[in-house]
């Protein structure tokens, strides 16, 4: 049968940002998909000369809303590391507490939609339910909702006292609860599974050669995770990457979904161990140097890099997101697959494209 | 099947909702919310416009205005630690919607103590 040239995107019910994708089908199989993007460019790392560097943190915050801090900790991290900023031990533990409530509320956010994208709304509708138990401890906790502004370069702004600290490691306990109780419907329901079993396998030795980042790589059976790296407070807690080896989209399900469970188990390790201390100290000097600075934000690697020349403004600002790399890995994914399973295929990526495009 | 449990649940449990006009939530203690200003306090050194991330602040000596733009505020909250005499506070909710855009302005009174003394 001849080709068929489907447009998939940019406005499709299930993908919550734009993106193109140029479908190339045989009697309803995927042969061929042409990615296109730029419907969301902002030129945010432009504003690296007209905003100086600790107004930089505000604006690459708003690079993505579900990972707004881990954004600014990779940032504060690359100005601290070009200005020799020894961060306080409180500091490092306290940014680990919200960069992994991010983590839960990003993975909770995409199981989410991840159930609407195969119409199992009320999923969709238990998931998020729970994810607003995160956001309200982000909202009591620094002050926003979704864009959580606690990183300064030298330190944290706000400190967690013993009070808040108990009521999230209580609410912790609830999240972890209801959780559990949706377990065996994302896992074990028939119709579930005949979405997503064996749909989309990327091979392990693939995965790595089109340098998959996050829980795409780890659902591969690839134990590569940032955090390995140590920075912030990780190198002091008890730390292992999830892993699944089947690489398909019930792979990468289960891989955020027990990841969730590692983040709450990061959480109360932080707490258990967090010293007293300050909360931040004040840098001297100006940004100077280059620096590659990485962090694994819960859809996988984000790099910043930093270019100063010892003036207020940064000469340089590069992003690379998780999202960019994990597009190769979809290429690869679509061929073959039917057309109904490409949402499915590409919610399991899990796309941001507004980082990607920044 | 395996969602039986929960679907009876929450048919007994209340709604995960607010009906929102009528009921709204009691804000957590330091969220941070609309931009408010004790214009008394305020001695217009321009810190807050200066390091404004968004550039939402105008002050002006010479005029002995303050101005915001609560359209172009981010509520990073940055002014309100930046502020050397602590005049500028975050209230706990979110700015009501309006109709029109417009800057929100502030004008310092004269002090009656800046009489200069007679003896």
């Amino acid at each position: 049968m001849a080709r068929t040239v489907l447009p998939f995107g940019p406005q499709h019910p299930v993908l919550p940002e734009p993106m193109h994708l140029t479908l190339a089908v045989e009697d309803e199989i995927v042969r061929e998909a042409i990615p296109k993007l730029g419907y969301v460019h902002r030129g945010l790392e432009k504003l690296a000369e007209i905003r100086d560097h600790t107004q930089m943190i505000q604006i690459v915050e708003r690079v993505c809303g579900i990972c707004s801090t881990l954004h600014a900790l990779c940032y504060c991290q690359g100005i601290e590391a070009l200005m020799n900023v020894e961060v306080p031990p409180r500091a490092r533990f306290l940014r680990v507490v919200w960069a992994e409530m991010h983590r839960i509320h990003s993975h909770l956010l995409w199981l989410g939609l991840f159930a609407d994208a195969f119409g199992f709304e009320s999923l969709f509708m238990q998931f998020w339910r729970i994810r607003e138990r995160i956001m309200d401890l982000q909202e009591a906790t620094s002050g926003n909702r979704v864009i959580v502004s606690v990183n300064l370069v030298g330190g944290v702004k706000r400190d967690i006292e013993p009070d808040t600290e108990r009521w999230i490691l209580d609410t912790l306990k609830i999240v972890e609860k209801e959780v559990l109780q949706l377990k065996s419907t994302i896992m074990d329901d028939f119709t579930v599974k005949r979405r997503t079993v064996g749909k989309g396998v990327l091979t392990q030795e693939r995965a790595y050669e089109l340098g998959a980042a996050g829980p795409t790589l780890r659902a591969s059976g690839i134990a590569q995770d940032m955090r390995q790296t140590g920075y912030a407070a990780y190198g002091e807690l008890d730390f292992t990457p999830v892993i699944e080896t089947d690489g398909d989209c019930y792979a990468r399900t289960v891989c955020r979904f027990n990841e969730i469970f590692q983040a709450i188990d990061l959480i109360r390790q932080a707490f258990a161990k967090l010293p007293q201390g300050e909360l931040a100290v004040k840098p001297k000097g100006l940004p100077n140097g280059e620096v590659v600075s990485r962090v694994e934000q819960p859809r996988g690697e984000v790099l910043y890099y930093l270019k100063g020349t010892g003036k207020k403004f940064l000469d340089r600002l590069r992003i690379r997101t998780p999202t960019f790399a994990n597009i190769p890995p979809l290429l690869e994914m679509l061929p073959g697959c039917d057309l109904a399973d490409v949402p499915v295929l590409i919610l399991t990526i899990d796309p941001c494209i507004s980082c990607t495009e920044r | 099947m395996f969602m039986t449990k929960t679907v009876l649940k929450n048919l007994v449990t209340r709604y995960a909702t607010r009906l929102y006009p009528f009921h709204k939530k009691e804000p957590f203690s330091r969220v941070k919310g609309e931009l408010k200003i004790v214009m008394e306090k305020c001695i217009l050194c321009g810190v807050c416009q200066m390091r404004c991330p968004s550039q939402c602040i105008v002050v002006s000596k010479q005029e002995k205005t303050w101005q915001v733009d609560p359209f172009a505020c981010v509520y990073c909250g940055i002014c309100v630690d930046a502020c050397p005499v602590k005049c500028l506070f975050q209230e706990g909710l979110y700015r009501a919607p309006l109709a029109e855009k417009d800057m929100v302005l502030h004008v310092q009174e004269a002090k009656p103590e800046a009489a200069p003394p007679t003896t």
